[in-house]
C-alpha cells in the first residue's frame, strides 16, 4: 500500500517537475518569472485531449500524441515570447509578472470560450490499466511511465545543457546575463528557444497527466502556484533543485491527501516556510543579484500639494452626498469603490514605501471577510465586533506569517505571497463544514445603528477614507520614514541603528490589518462571503490599481480604485470576454508605460514643464 | 599618546572566505581622538577588516573590543551592525548609501530619530522633528545650502559629506570611513578629510579610515597601518611609513599604481 502511494507520488513528482523545470530554466536565462506557465500546462491538457482523441489508444499513439502536443505548446511559447515578452525584458520585474498574468487571463478566457466550463477527461486506455509486477505487487503501466518520465527529462536536460553549445549558452546566461550580451551571442534566439523549450515541457506535462487529472479552466493557477512553490524551494534557476523539490512536494501532497486531506496546502506551505528560513535562496539556489523589482525609486517623496488636498476634500464631499441622490445601484458601486480604495492603499503601504511586493494581498482581505462572517454567523457577534474580530485575526496571522516572509524580497516575496493566498483560498474552498465551501456564508447584514443602507454607507465612507488617511499619516511619521529608509538603503539603515527586520515586520502586519478591515466591510456590504474574495484575480485587482497608478504616490490607490472598480463592474456585466480585454489591456499598458501610467504622466508633466521653462527663458 | 584611553582594540583578527585568508592575524588599536589610516593595495583586506569591525559580517577568529565608555572593554565581534551602532560606532560605506527618497535634511533627521529612539512613533510628522539639529549637522559638513534638495540628485562629493553627517548624527565615539574620498576630485578629497580632521580635534572622536590617495593619508592621519595580502606589514607615523623599506618595496616605491588613481 505504502509502496503504491510512493509510486503515485513519484508520478505526480514527474508532472510537477516538467512544469517547474520549464519555469526555472526560463527564469534562469531571461530573469522573467512566467506567471502564464500554468496556463501553458492547462493548454497542453486541452490541446492534448484533442490530439489524443484522434489517435489510436496504444502506447505508441499516446507517446506520439504527447510529443505532438508538446511541440504545439512549444511553438505557442515561441509566439508568446516574440509577441509579448520580448518587449518586456527591460521592464521592472513586477511589471513583467503582471504582464504575464495578462497572458493567464487571455488563455483562461480562450479555454472558456472553446470548451466552456465543462471538465474534459481522457479515459484510461487498456494498456494504461494493465499491470506489471514489482516484487509481487501489481502496478499500472501508466503509473510506471509517469514515474520514469521525470528522471528521464532531468537526464535529457542535463545532457542538453552539458553536451551542446546551446546548453552551454543557457548555462552561461543563467550564471551572468550581461556576459552573454558581451560575448555577442544572438540573445533573441537564445531567449526565444529557451522559452519554447520551457513551454513545451509544460505542454508535455499537461498532456501526460490527462489520464489522471481532468482538464479544467481552474488548473492553470493551481499548477503555477505549485510550480512557484517548487522553484522557490529548489532555488530559482536550478533544474536539479526543481527536481528534488518536486519529489518533496509530491510526497507531501500524496500522503497529505490521505492523512490531512483539507490541510495539504497548509502542510506544503509550512514546509516551504521552513526551507526558506533555513536556506533563503532555496535548496540549490544561489544568492542572486537583486533585480529592479519595482522600477526607479522616486527622487523625493513630498506631502500633498494644496491642489491635491482640495480635490480630495471635494471628492469626499461628493462621496458623502451620494446617498441623497441614490440609495440603490450607485450607492453600492460607490461602496465597492471605497472598499477597493482602502484595500489598494493597504497594498500600497507595504509595497511602495515598504518595498515588499505582494501578489497575494487578497489573502488578508479574505481573512478579514471570513473572520467577520464566521464570528457573526457562528457566535452571533454584532457587526462591529465581528469586523474587529476579522481585523485582529488577520493582524495576528500577518505577524506570524510576516516573521519569515520579511526575510525575502522582490520576486521571491511576490511568489511566496501568491502561494500563501492560494493556501487561504484552498482552505476557504475545502473546509466546507466551516466555511460553506463554494457556497460561501450568506445572510450577513449590518445591524443596530448601521442597519439602513445610508448609515452603513456612512460607516464605509468614514472607515475607508479614514483608513487611507491614517495609513498616509503613518507614512510621514518617524516610523514611515524608517520604513522607507529600510527600502532605500537597508545596510545604511541598519548602520544608523534602524531595526530593519522589526520595522518591515510591523509594516507587513499593519498592511494586513487594514486589508482585513476592507474585507470585513465588504462582507457586510455584500451580505455574504465567497472564496472568490481570496482568489488571485482579486489580488491582481489591487496590484493593477497600485502598479498602474505608479507605485510612489498615495493618490494612485485612491484614484485608481475609483476608476478601475467602476469600469470593471460595468464591463464584467456587459461582456463575456472581459478577462481577455483586461489581459490585453494589461500587456499593452505595461509595454507602453513600463513605469506605470502615473509614472509616465509624471514624466510627461515634467517634460512639459521644462519645455515651457526653456521657452520662457 | 600612549597613555590615552583606547577606543578600539582588535586582536588577531582573521577572516577566510572559502579557504582564502582575506584577513590574517591583524591586530590594531585606535586611541581616543586618533585618526588611523589603513592602507594597502587592492585586495589587501581593508574593506574586510572594516566590515568585521562595523558588524556587516562576523570574523572567522579574533577579538574586537570597544571601549564601553567607563574603560570596560566590550567585545563586538559578530554582534551585528545595529548593536555596534548602539555602542557608538558610526560608519560610511565605500559605495555611498543614502536614503534616496528623502531630502538631504530628512536623511540626517532619520539618523537622529533613530538615535533618540523615536522610530516607533506612528503619528507625529517626522519632517517637523529634530529639524534644527539636523541643519546644525549639515552646517558642520558644509551642506546646509543643499538641505532641501533630494539626496538622489546630489553630486558625488556632496553625497560623501551627507554620509558623514548621517554617521555623525549617531554621535559616534568611533567613526569608520571606508574609502571616504573614492571617486572625488583631488581638491574635494583634501577638503573633506580636513573637515574630518577638524571634527576629530573639536569633538575628540576617533576615526579609522581606508584611503588610496597617499597625499591625503600622510596629511591627515596620526598613524598609518599597512596591509598586504591580509597581513599587517607596518605601523607608524607618516614619516616612518615613508621610510619603511618593506612598504616601499611592495607598495610605494615600486612604481606600481595603487589602484585608486
Amino acid at each position: 500500500m505504502i509502496l503504491f502511494q510512493i509510486l503515485t507520488a513519484l508520478g505526480t513528482a514527474s508532472s510537477l517537475f516538467l512544469v517547474a523545470a520549464g519555469l526555472t530554466v526560463i527564469f534562469g536565462v531571461t530573469r522573467v518569472v512566467n506567471f502564464a506557465h500554468g496556463s501553458l500546462y492547462m493548454l497542453g491538457a486541452y490541446v492534448g485531449w484533442v490530439v489524443l482523441s484522434h489517435l489510436p489508444q496504444t502506447i505508441f499513439g499516446f507517446t506520439l500524441g504527447c510529443l505532438v502536443t508538446a511541440a504545439i505548446i512549444g511553438v505557442l511559447g515561441v509566439l508568446i515570447e516574440i509577441c509579448i515578452l520580448r518587449r518586456l525584458y527591460r521592464v521592472p520585474e513586477l511589471y513583467q509578472l503582471l504582464a504575464t498574468f495578462g497572458v493567464v487571463l487571455i488563455a483562461g478566457n480562450v479555454v472558456q470560450l472553446l470548451w466552456g466550463t465543462r471538465v474534459v477527461t481522457l479515459p484510461r486506455a487498456a494498456w494504461m490499466q494493465a499491470t506489471i509486477s514489482v516484487s509481487g505487487h501489481p502496478f499500472p503501466v501508466y503509473s510506471v511511465v509517469m514515474m520514469v518520465v521525470g528522471p528521464l527529462v532531468l537526464l535529457a536536460l542535463w545532457l542538453l545543457f552539458s553536451r551542446t553549445r546551446w546548453g552551454a549558452l543557457v548555462r552561461a546566461a543563467t550564471e551572468d546575463r550581461e556576459m552573454v550580451g558581451a560575448l555577442g551571442i544572438r540573445q533573441n534566439i537564445l531567449f526565444t528557444t529557451v522559452f519554447g523549450l520551457g513551454a513545451a515541457l509544460a505542454g508535455l506535462s499537461g498532456a501526460l497527466s490527462l489520464p489522471q487529472v481532468a482538464a479544467t479552466s481552474q488548473m492553470a493557477l493551481s499548477a503555477v502556484s505549485d510550480a512557484f512553490v517548487i522553484v522557490v524551494i529548489g532555488g530559482l534557476g536550478s533544474v536539479t533543485g526543481a527536481f528534488l523539490a518536486s519529489v518533496l512536494i509530491a510526497v507531501l501532497q500524496t500522503f497529505g491527501a490521505i492523512i490531512i486531506p483539507q490541510y495539504v496546502m497548509v502542510a506544503v506551505f509550512s514546509v516551504m516556510a521552513v526551507v526558506l528560513v533555513l536556506r533563503p535562496n532555496g535548496l540549490l539556489g544561489r544568492a542572486g543579484k537583486g533585480g529592479r523589482a519595482m522600477g526607479d525609486l522616486p527622487k523625493l517623496v513630498e506631502g500633498a500639494t494644496k491642489l491635491v488636498i482640495g480635490l480630495g476634500v471635494i471628492a469626499f464631499i461628493a462621496a458623502a452626498l451620494v446617498p441623497a441622490f441614490d440609495t440603490g445601484y450607485v450607492l453600492s458601486i460607490m461602496q465597492d469603490a471605497l472598499i477597493a480604495m482602502l484595500f489598494a492603499a493597504s497594498l500600497h503601504f507595504v509595497m511602495g514605501p515598504g518595498g515588499m511586493p505582494s501578489f497575494g494581498h487578497a489573502a488578508w482581505f479574505g481573512i478579514g471577510a471570513y473572520g467577520a462572517a464566521l464570528s457573526a454567523s457562528s457566535w452571533n457577534l454584532p457587526m462591529s465586533e465581528s469586523i474587529v474580530f476579522g481585523v485582529v485575526t488577520a493582524s495576528i496571522l500577518a505577524a506570524l506569517v510576516g516573521s519569515f516572509m520579511i526575510r525575502l524580497s522582490g520576486i521571491y516575496l511576490a511568489m511566496l505571497t501568491f502561494a500563501f493566498a492560494q493556501v487561504i483560498w484552498a482552505l476557504a474552498t475545502q473546509m466546507t463544514g466551516f466555511t460553506g465551501g463554494d457556497n460561501g456564508i450568506l445572510n450577513l447584514w449590518p445591524d443596530g445603528v448601521f442597519a439602513s443602507p445610508t448609515a452603513f454607507y456612512a460607516l464605509v465612507l468614514a472607515l475607508c477614507a479614514g483608513g487611507v488617511l491614517v495609513l498616509r499619516r503613518v507614512l510621514f511619521s518617524p516610523f514611515g520614514f524608517a520604513l522607507r529608509a529600510t527600502r532605500d538603503a537597508s545596510a545604511r539603515a541598519a548602520a544608523s541603528g534602524i531595526p530593519v527586520g522589526p520595522v518591515r515586520h510591523v509594516a507587513f502586519t499593519i498592511s494586513g490589518g487594514f486589508a482585513a478591515l476592507s474585507g470585513g466591510l465588504f462582507a457586510f456590504a455584500k451580505g455574504s462571503v465567497f472564496p472568490t474574495y481570496i482568489n488571485v484575480s482579486h489580488s491582481i485587482d489591487a496590484l493593477i490599481i497600485v502598479l498602474l497608478g505608479g507605485i510612489q504616490t498615495m493618490a494612485a490607490p485612491v484614484v485608481g480604485a475609483l476608476v478601475y472598480t467602476g469600469l470593471r463592474d460595468y464591463l464584467q456585466a456587459a461582456t463575456t470576454i472581459w478577462p481577455m480585454l483586461l489581459g490585453i489591456a494589461i500587456i499593452v499598458i505595461v509595454s507602453l508605460f513600463p513605469q506605470g501610467i502615473g509614472g509616465a504622466a509624471e514624466h510627461w508633466w515634467a517634460r512639459l514643464g521644462s519645455r515651457a521653462k526653456s521657452k520662457g527663458g | 599618546m600612549a597613555q590615552m584611553q583606547k577606543t578600539l582594540e582588535v586582536r588577531n583578527l582573521r577572516k577566510s572566505f572559502g579557504g582564502v585568508m582575506a584577513v590574517d592575524s591583524v591586530s590594531l588599536e585606535v586611541a581616543q581622538g586618533e585618526m588611523l589610516a589603513l592602507i594597502g593595495p587592492n585586495g589587501a583586506g581593508k574593506s574586510t577588516c572594516f566590515n568585521m569591525v562595523g558588524g556587516q559580517f562576523p570574523p572567522t577568529e579574533g577579538e574586537i573590543l570597544l571601549n564601553g565608555g567607563d574603560g570596560t572593554a566590550v567585545p563586538i565581534a559578530g554582534i551585528g551592525s545595529r548593536r555596534i551602532w548602539q555602542l557608538g560606532v558610526g560608519r560610511t560605506f565605500q559605495i555611498t548609501a543614502t536614503f534616496t527618497s528623502m531630502s538631504v535634511r530628512q536623511n540626517v533627521q532619520m539618523a537622529l530619530l533613530s538615535r533618540r529612539h523615536m522610530i516607533w512613533k506612528f503619528w507625529p510628522r517626522a519632517d517637523d522633528l529634530l529639524s534644527d539639529e539636523a541643519l546644525a549637522l549639515l552646517e558642520q559638513v558644509g551642506l546646509q545650502a543643499q538641505a532641501e534638495r533630494a539626496a538622489a540628485v546630489l553630486a558625488y562629493g556632496d553625497l560623501k559629506r551627507l554620509e558623514l553627517a548621517i554617521a555623525l548624527a549617531g554621535a559616534p565615539k568611533l567613526l569608520l570611513m571606508d574609502e571616504p574620498t573614492a571617486g572625488m576630485a583631488s581638491g574635494e578629497r583634501t577638503a573633506l578629510m580636513a573637515l574630518v580632521r577638524r571634527l576629530v580635534s573639536t569633538t575628540g572622536i576617533s576615526v579609522l579610515f581606508t584611503e588610496h590617495d597617499m597625499d591625503v593619508v600622510f596629511e591627515v592621519s596620526d598613524r598609518i597601518l599597512v596591509l598586504d595580502r591580509g597581513r599587517l606589514i607596518a605601523t607608524g607615523t607618516g614619516a616612518e611609513i615613508k621610510a619603511n623599506e618593506q612598504v616601499r618595496a611592495i607598495y610605494l616605491g615600486t612604481g606600481r599604481t595603487s589602484g585608486g588613481h
